[in-house]
């Protein structure tokens, strides 16, 4: 009985929370490592898209609140996600049009677009600010639980409960659909290798007759529906606030790097990779051993390996790690 | 000459704005921006040394930042007799631990062959450290942080005069960028770039954690100053005296003597607060000219064109036998001390020590505007691109407020469209500093003032 105590209370502080931060943050890998991947440079812009993504969620969720829509148990976000989609696409396009084409067609060697997009994420950063404030904002609405812990208790009879929030799961589909859809895109569709081709040569692929363009384009409109599905189902799990999401960034290129930069599916995984290994390393495990150990091994301290104040640690520990051992990333990126 | 003609121009032009704030504004006011413009100026330095010299990108600015404001604490503050009482031993003890791991690090390094084993050896070490570090320490800290935490509850510092730490800081910026380097300097330029934001955030982390050391969130307050205090010149004569001479023909037409006395303590109050505003800019402006002088004399040194050498192509002066891997670390170190100094001063002037005001938006990416906009790998670049983007940081919200008001003047003064502006003025300093960075750069790509290079 006590293992199974301890193993639902690693689930409800560990597994379920990571799975759910993780897919954020995969989401969210999977767009830097695309820009990385076709447009060539770190777009440290990308943590405001997602903030500029999220708020208009937020905005068309306030829109369709005040003339009564909703969608019963489950957010209205939802609803109002496509709407945000758009415009943060047009929006991408946009920037890419007025700022980012021009140092593509110059050639500029990545350094200068990484710089470029700082530019770009201080004005993202001001729009933001300006459009929706630099304050806290739940959004969320409908169901919040879909099992509280007592209930879970009563259920099965442990000592231990295990709460799942509804968008904890929600996290969960929506990653699994995004995921699924465009992996299937990249893979099996035309555009998709295109991409891909685009990606691993650029001049092979120009002579093959794929329209440069195109690629840039797709690739844009990608990276915005993941910056606003990723932005959204965060912001719904925990709160928007536009100075997080700028220091979101970090574990996601982290993701990315980890991952091997410019490869999606090893951006997915790192995203996983990264917030599993955050939690696991923060988490207090007095508890966990508490119920494992015979009465006399009880430990009397916290038994955390790091204090939460110190996620970031873990990040760049990881990064530094695979940087050294496999600089193309566990799972094979682009190394140029 | 010539050659040096758009320089002072720039310079004129930078120095007409900031009196046209004196006039328009106040002197008090003007002379707030003259100073941290002159702190922006060193940490632009910093900077440029780092990207304009050797083209390497860091993104940690402002994690020097803080460990020259850390410094700033540890010197000046009296030590806490208490707190090293109950925990200073063990804190030495633990020290003494952090060293040897390191030093256990290298031996293992370089005396084992590269193997798994080795790597298992290291992290053994690594892991067997850290839980010994934390038995030792931890109930220290603990007694440590319980000494009256209202007021200190950590170890204080040194209780020495405050301009040491200028020195100090530079010294520790330097060797965490000595530690850093030596990790992460091999990294492509992107990689880079993002493991040194993630150290930095990493160094704000500790600092606003480990309440032992400069009291975390807490903040330490009421740094001493290494110039006078307003309260201090207002009672001393030759000031007074000074400020009668210097106000003789506004006083002397008042002719009633009760009003004549109100004004002059008036015009002491005021004169108070700007000649401790001078105090600064003297000292800051010491610092800058030093500095210049001393990153001018390296630019056109040997030295420089080799960094030169190596940022332009650094296969060509690898083969020509220059060792890129030891001058990028050299480098690195060195622009980070710079921003060290700055950060002390910053500290020293604010009087404060604040780990939770510490931001990358602030501290990392507005230096770089300011290095990009002033020219990257010019020094008289970077200081005017320091005066220049902190000038519009600063002014930015007062114009941008007055455009509003402008435009808007049709609505009234309930508009909710109207107040929700007003209420964000503050974040159209972002907007006008996305914008001119990415003006610069398209247009004007090398910067105001461009880099020279002078051809022997």
């Amino acid at each position: 009985m006590d293992f199974v105590n301890a193993l639902v209370l690693f689930s409800n502080f560990v597994i379920v929370p990571a799975l759910s931060y993780g897919s954020q943050l995969a989401l969210g890998a999977i767009g830097v490592t695309l820009v990385y991947g076709i447009l060539r440079f770190a777009n440290f812009a990308y943590g405001d898209l997602m903030a500029f993504g999220t708020m208009f969620a937020i905005l068309f969720t306030w829109f369709f609140q005040s003339i009564g829509i909703s969608l019963g148990v489950l957010p209205t976000a939802l609803l109002a996600i496509p709407f945000a989609i758009i415009i943060a696409i047009l929006f991408s396009l946009l920037i890419d049009k007025f700022v980012f084409s021009y140092y593509r067609i110059k050639k500029s060697p990545p350094v200068t677009l990484a710089m470029v997009s700082i530019g770009v994420m201080f004005v993202i950063n001001a729009v933001v600010r300006i459009i929706i404030g630099p304050f806290d904002r739940i959004f969320f609405d409908g169901q919040k639980f879909i099992m509280k812990a007592n209930e879970f208790k009563e259920m099965t009879g442990l000592n231990e409960g295990l709460a799942i929030k509804s968008t904890q799961v929600l996290t969960l589909v929506v990653t699994i659909i995004v995921a699924s859809i465009l992996f299937w895109f990249l893979n099996k569709t035309k555009t998709g290798k295109s991409m891909r081709a685009y990606s691993d040569n650029e001049d092979l692929a120009l002579l093959s007759g794929i329209s440069p363009e195109r690629v840039v384009m797709i690739t844009w409109i990608i990276a915005a529906i993941l910056a606003t599905v990723a932005g959204t189902l965060y912001g719904l799990d925990k709160s928007f606030k536009p100075f997080t999401y700028f220091n979101n960034l970090l574990p996601i290129f982290a993701a990315a790097i980890v991952g091997g930069i410019g490869n999606p599916l090893g951006a997915f995984l790192g995203g996983y990779v990264i917030a599993f290994s955050e939690i696991v390393i923060t988490y207090a495990y007095k508890k966990f051993f508490f119920y494992l150990l015979p009465e006399s091994l009880e430990p009397n301290s916290l038994i955390q390996l790091l204090s939460t104040d110190y996620k970031f640690a873990v990040s760049f520990s990881i990064l530094v790690i695979v940087l050294l051992f496999r600089p193309s990333g566990i799972f094979k990126g682009r190394v140029s | 000459m010539r050659q040096y003609l758009d320089v002072f121009t720039a310079y004129i032009i930078m120095g007409l704005l900031i009196i046209l704030v004196g006039i328009l504004q106040s002197w008090g006011v003007a002379l707030a921006i003259l100073n941290l413009c002159l702190i922006s100026a060193v940490m632009t330095m910093g900077a440029n040394i780092q990207w304009g010299y050797a083209g390497l990108i860091n993104f940690g600015i402002m994690g020097y930042t803080a460990l020259g404001g850390l410094a700033a604490v540890l010197v000046s503050v009296p030590p806490v007799r208490e707190a090293w009482q109950v925990g200073g031993l063990n804190m030495i003890l633990s020290l003494f631990l952090i060293v040897l791991i390191i030093f256990a690090i290298r031996y293992i390094l370089k005396n084992f062959k590269k193997s798994n084993k080795r790597n298992l050896g290291i992290a053994l070490t690594i892991i067997i450290g850290i839980i010994f570090l934390r038995l030792i320490s931890g109930p220290a800290i603990e007694s440590i942080e319980a000494v009256s935490p209202a007021t200190t509850g950590f170890l204080g510092g040194l209780g020495l005069p405050i301009i040491f730490s200028w020195i100090v800081g530079a010294l520790f910026a330097a060797s965490i960028a000595y530690v850093i380097g030596k990790i992460a300097l091999g990294l492509r330029a992107d990689y880079l770039a993002i493991a040194t934001l993630l150290i930095s955030e990493i160094v704000i982390a500790v600092l606003k954690h480990e309440d032992w050391l400069a009291r975390g969130v807490k903040n330490v307050i009421g740094l001493k100053r290494p110039v006078p205090y307003e309260v201090n010149l207002q009672t001393t004569d030759w000031f007074i005296r000074l400020i009668e001479r210097l106000n003789k023909g506004t006083l002397n037409l008042i002719t009633d003597t009760l009003e004549k006395q109100e004004t002059l303590r008036q015009l002491v109050i005021e004169g108070s607060t700007i000649f401790v505003k001078l105090c600064y800019a003297g000292l800051f402006s010491i610092v800058v000219i030093i500095l210049l002088i001393l990153t001018q004399k390296a630019l056109y040194s040997p030295w420089g064109r080799m960094m030169r050498a190596i940022r332009d192509n650094e296969e060509a002066a690898n083969a020509m036998g220059k060792n890129v891997v030891k001058q990028h670390l050299y480098i690195f170190v060195l622009g980070s001390a710079v921003v060290g100094i700055a950060g002390a001063m910053l500290t020293t002037y604010d009087g404060l020590f604040t780990p939770g005001s510490y931001q990358p938006m602030r501290f990392t990416f507005l230096i770089w505007v300011m290095v990009i906009v002033g020219g990257s790998g010019n020094n008289f670049g970077a200081i005017l691109g320091g005066f220049a983007v902190w000038f519009v940081w600063i002014e930015a919200a007062p114009i941008s407020l007055y455009l509003i008001n402008t435009f808007t003047s049709g609505l009234e003064e309930t508009n909710q469209f109207k107040n929700h502006l007003v209420n964000s003025v503050p974040y159209f300093r972002y907007l006008v500093m996305g914008l001119g960075l990415l003006l610069i750069m398209r247009y004007r790509p090398k910067g105001i003032l461009p880099e020279k290079i002078r051809h022997i």
